[in-house]
Parts: C-alpha cells; sequence; structure tokens
C-alpha cells in the first residue's frame, strides 16, 4: 500500500471513530484460523450489534407471548414491543402511516409478496415488466413466475461495461403496456447505486407502478420512501444489522388497500366463516400466521442503532474504505474490478487473472479473511461481464482500513500459492 | 500455511495450469454435463468405450484449480479402464475425500496419483470442486448422456 493512501485514511479517521463502533459487535472480535477475523462479506450478511442480540433475547426472557391476541399481561407486553419495532421501521423509512410497513421474512419475501399480490392484480397477457441487468435473482424469479403465469413479457433494461444502467436504456423500455418496473437500489455484485427517484419518476409517466430492492441499500444509506417516490421498497433485516428471518415491505397506502392477502391464516383476517371470509385491513392483511416477533424486535434495535449513527461521517469512511480497496487492489498485477460505477457503494467485486475466484476465497480465509466468491446471485451480472464468478469484498460501516490492508496481504498469499 | 499446501499441491497447481485431455472429442458415444450451482462451475465431460473398457475420454469446461485437476487427473487414470473399476475407484475418490482420516493411509497407494486430492478433505466447501468431474462421468457411463449437479 502506498503511504499517500495511508496518510490520506488517517487523515479521515477522526471523523467517524471505527474502533469505537467496531466494540459494539462482538463478532467482529472473532478469531478464524488463528487469526482476527477481517469480516469483508457484509453484502451477504452483516454482523450485529449487541443490542441487538441483547433485544433478542430479552424480549424471550421477558416477554415472550403471542401478538395481538391474548388478555394477559405478557401478550400486551409482546404486542407493544412487535408495534414498537414497526414505528421504528416507518420513521426508518420515511413511512406515512404504521400500516404501510409489512413485517416479512426478508427482501425475497417482500419482492415475491409485491409479485403475487399487486402483480397478479395489476398485470395481465401481453403485459410487460421492466427489470435491470443487475438484479439480483430475487428481484428477477418472482417476475419471470409471475409473467409464466400471466402470459406476460420480462423486459431488461442493459448496462454498461461500467455497471451501470445505459443512460435512458431502462426509459427507452417503457411503453403503454409497462404495469410495473422493478429494480435494485445497490447492486450486491457491482455496488452500483441507482438513480431510483428518477426512474421511478419515468416509470410513474408510463403509468407503472416502481418496486425497489433496497437489501444493499439500508445498510449504506439513509432511505426515504418519500423522496424515493416509488410504490414498494423491500428491506432485508439481516443485512441492515439486524436479525435474519426478518425484513421489511413498505408499500403506498393506497396500493396496499387494494391487494388481496398473500397468504391466508390467522391474523390476516376480520372474520371467517366457511361461506367467505373478510380479511383484515394492512399491513394485518399480509402477515398470516404469528409473525417473526423477535425478529422484529430484533430488527427494531438495529434501526435504533443505525438511527444514532453519524450518517455523513458513515458515508465519508465508506467512501475512504471504498477509494482506499479500489486503489490498493488495481495495483495488483492481473487483478480487474468489475464494477465501477460513478456512484458506488462500498463493494468491489474482482477477478484474478488465472486464479479462479473459490481458490481465491480459500486462501484468503486461511488469513482470517471473509470474502464471497461466487455468482453473487447475479448469474445475469456474470454472464454480462464474461466471467464465471467474482471475489467480492462488501464493507460495512464498521470496517477498517487495516482490514483492507489484510485483504490485499491476503491476496498476495493467492499470488504465492499459485505463482 | 495451514493446510493450503495439502490443498494445492504441486501436481494439482500443474494440472490446473495444464489440464491433460481437455477439449471436444467428436466422436464421443457418451457426455454428460455437470453443474455446481454453489459456484457456476461446469464440466462436460465425453468419452468413447468398446462397451467395457474406456477407450477415449476428453473433458471441458472451466473451473477453480480443484475441479480443473481433478478433471485432468481423472481422465488420466480412468483412461484404458474398464468401466466397473472406473466406477469402483469413483468410490473409493470420494470416500477419501469424505471419510476417515486414516483411509488415507490405505487409499494412497491404491488411489495412485488422485491421493494428492487427500488435503481436500480438510476444506469441507471444496470436496464438490473434486467430485464434480467424477460425478459428471458417472452419468456419461450410466446414461451415456445427460447432466448432473452437486446441488
Amino acid at each position: 500500500m502506498s503511504t499517500a493512501v495511508e496518510e490520506t485514511a488517517s487523515e479521515r479517521r477522526p471523523r467517524f471513530d471505527v474502533e469505537r463502533v467496531r466494540r459494539d459487535f462482538p463478532a467482529l472480535f472473532l478469531t478464524v484460523h488463528g487469526k482476527p477475523l477481517a469480516y469483508l462479506d457484509n453484502a451477504a450478511t452483516a454482523h450485529k450489534p449487541g443490542t441487538v442480540i441483547e433485544a433478542e433475547a430479552r424480549f424471550y426472557r421477558e416477554a415472550n407471548a403471542n401478538v395481538h391476541r391474548g388478555v394477559h399481561a405478557l401478550s400486551l407486553k409482546a404486542t407493544i414491543a412487535y408495534e414498537e419495532a414497526r414505528e421504528k421501521a416507518a420513521g426508518f423509512l420515511g413511512a406515512e402511516s404504521l400500516s404501510e410497513i409489512v413485517f416479512v421474512r426478508g427482501a425475497t419475501e417482500a419482492i415475491n409478496l409485491v409479485a403475487a399480490t399487486h402483480g397478479r392484480q395489476r398485470v395481465g397477457a401481453g403485459d410487460e415488466i421492466v427489470v435491470t441487468a443487475m438484479e439480483h435473482h430475487s428481484n428477477i424469479v418472482p417476475w419471470q413466475l409471475l409473467c409464466e403465469e400471466k402470459g406476460a413479457r420480462l423486459k431488461v433494461a442493459p448496462i454498461d461495461d461500467a455497471g451501470q444502467l445505459v443512460a435512458g436504456g431502462l426509459e427507452e423500455l417503457l411503453t403503454d403496456r409497462t404495469r410495473i418496473v422493478a429494480l435494485v437500489h445497490v447492486s450486491n455484485a457491482l455496488g452500483t447505486v441507482n438513480p431510483v427517484r428518477e426512474l421511478t419518476a419515468a416509470a410513474h409517466e408510463a403509468g407503472a407502478t416502481v418496486v425497489v430492492d433496497g437489501a444493499q441499500a439500508a445498510p449504506h444509506m439513509p432511505v426515504d420512501v418519500a423522496e424515493l417516490g416509488c410504490d414498494f421498497y423491500a428491506v432485508s433485516g439481516h443485512k441492515a444489522f439486524g436479525p435474519t428471518g426478518i425484513g421489511l415491505l413498505w408499500g403506498r397506502a393506497d396500493l396496499l388497500r387494494e391487494m388481496p392477502p398473500y397468504q391466508g391464516g390467522g391474523e390476516m383476517i376480520r372474520s371467517v366463516s366457511f361461506e367467505r371470509s373478510e380479511y383484515a385491513d394492512p399491513p394485518a392483511r399480509f402477515e398470516a400466521g404469528t409473525p417473526n416477533i423477535a425478529g422484529a424486535v430484533g430488527l427494531g434495535a438495529a434501526l435504533d442503532y443505525l438511527g444514532a449513527l453519524d450518517w455523513a461521517g458513515v458515508a465519508e469512511h465508506e467512501e475512504a474504505l471504498l477509494a482506499h480497496a479500489t486503489e490498493a487492489l488495481e495495483q495488483l498485477p492481473g487483478l480487474s474490478i468489475i464494477g465501477r460505477a460513478e456512484r458506488k457503494a462500498a463493494v468491489v467485486s474482482f477477478v484474478l487473472d488465472g486464479v479462479h475466484a473459490h481458490d481465491v476465497g480459500t486462501i484468503v480465509d486461511r488469513e482470517g479473511v471473509a470474502v464471497r466468491t461466487g455468482h453473487h446471485c447475479a448469474q445475469p451480472v456474470m454472464e454480462r461481464f464474461g466471467v464465471p464468478a467474482t471475489t467480492r469484498a462488501s464493507f460495512a460501516f464498521y470496517n477498517s482500513h487495516e482490514e483492507v490492508d489484510r485483504l490485499v496481504a491476503a491476496l498476495a498469499k493467492v499470488r504465492e500459492v499459485f505463482a | 500455511m495451514s493446510g493450503l499446501e495439502d490443498l494445492y499441491q504441486e501436481v494439482i497447481l500443474d494440472h490446473s495450469r495444464r489440464p491433460r485431455n481437455s477439449g471436444a472429442l467428436p466422436d464421443a458415444g457418451a457426455s454428460a454435463e455437470g453443474y455446481n450451482p454453489l459456484c457456476g462451475d461446469r464440466v462436460r465431460v465425453h468419452l468413447t468405450t468398446d462397451g467395457d473398457r474406456i477407450e477415449e475420454i476428453r473433458f471441458e469446461g472451466v473451473g477453480c484449480a480443484i475441479s480443473t485437476a481433478s478433471a485432468s487427473l481423472m481422465t488420466e487414470v480412468v483412461k484404458g479402464k474398464r468401466v466397473a473399476e472406473a466406477l469402483d475407484l469413483h468410490q473409493r475418490f470420494h470416500e477419501l475425500l469424505t471419510g476417515d482420516p486414516s483411509v488415507r493411509e490405505v487409499a494412497g497407494p491404491e488411489l495412485g496419483k488422485l491421493a494428492v486430492f487427500s488435503g481436500v478433505r480438510e476444506f469441507p466447501v471444496r470436496v464438490k470442486c473434486a467430485t464434480l468431474p467424477w460425478h459428471t462421468l458417472k452419468q456419461a457411463l450410466a446414461e451415456g448422456r445427460g447432466s448432473v449437479s452437486t446441488e
């Protein structure tokens, strides 16, 4: 690593105190293969602050009961905790009302929910759904299933060699048959940040509704659905420092009200008889069965944590990490970075000449560095760049510049083995 | 280097850099494709037999060092072998990678040069890389064509 980079990094350090933040995350102090962990796989899942782990445990210790049912004290306590988490989620996303927040298993379920309800309602034979070429499988397959069912067409907005949407490319695909535009806010494989607001405006002009996969955005930036202007926004809890198995769907109130149920069961009904059932209003209509109450409480704690962060400091720190990693990796012979968008989250995907990503992953793991290798559930992206797989280092605000150096040093080991 | 030297032995690196019997086999009597959806590795195994013995065998595909070397060494080892012998080797190769560590000593001499893969056992997520070409070979021998997946 060059001295220049080191100096830039240390100049920037005071603003955001990484060492202090790291202490909030117990798993960051794990040892793997006898080395301190350098966790650079945050786009797969993020580690949890102690407050999240404690909130979930405390819920089971002190309040465990089912929600919205019992008249007993614990049930009331559980209901309050669960609904408080919904309030936090509404605040986090800038929702207008609590009824716009649906608890789901994760971003995947959020998108499937929209496809199965709003999608089925809105899309017919000959209609079109537009996605982008940088989508995660979870924002491709639900729409493919819907297209197959309805005889609709899936159109794909192209990306350029830098891994960003071709200017005007998505807009060109919009016709009077476009019913839904589904796009990712931040690409998991490339890091690209899409201009959601502008694209949403164009889609709305064409009469389409807009579904945004925000799984990778929420961990990196404040999200305001009102400002984005979209109709649905999907959030993964575990990627945003919350527990696994919990996520959020935000939907526009008027659209949610019109939508049929997603799953049938308890909790989502107003009254049931064998002749007919009446459905509850949103969000209960979309939360059949006992929800992941403890998960929601844990997610609430994660959102509290994020809410207390200095986001200007986070942005500056993550930008510095990205610049540092990009600069240092570029200097390695035979290394090519895949994804060089102008607006990019702290994600660096790369290929190493003559060494398959899986071999890279195995070797750097032995150095204590955790990266993701493979197609990142975005096979069309891999195909676009003509690579079978990449190695991906994805950073969170708790990553340090030293960990970037650890990655670079570990890649030198890869070269040693494959010399 | 904590097991890495056992995994990336010189023979494996050599075969991954310069794979033997790589390429198409125009007159193949049997071909199968193997796919590992976890990493996207794809291998095609083509072969001809005289009914009982593997006469010619080649493979195509891209993959990691382990899967490429495994395909390369596999073709070298099974070429000229009886089908039953090849299937038996597959079985014992699988045991070498997944079985009891003491098997290593027993399996070594019998498996010949395939014993270089014994280090893979320390890397459970990489076992499928090494076995993918063999599953594909088995498919080609059993059905004459088709595809297999590690998942």
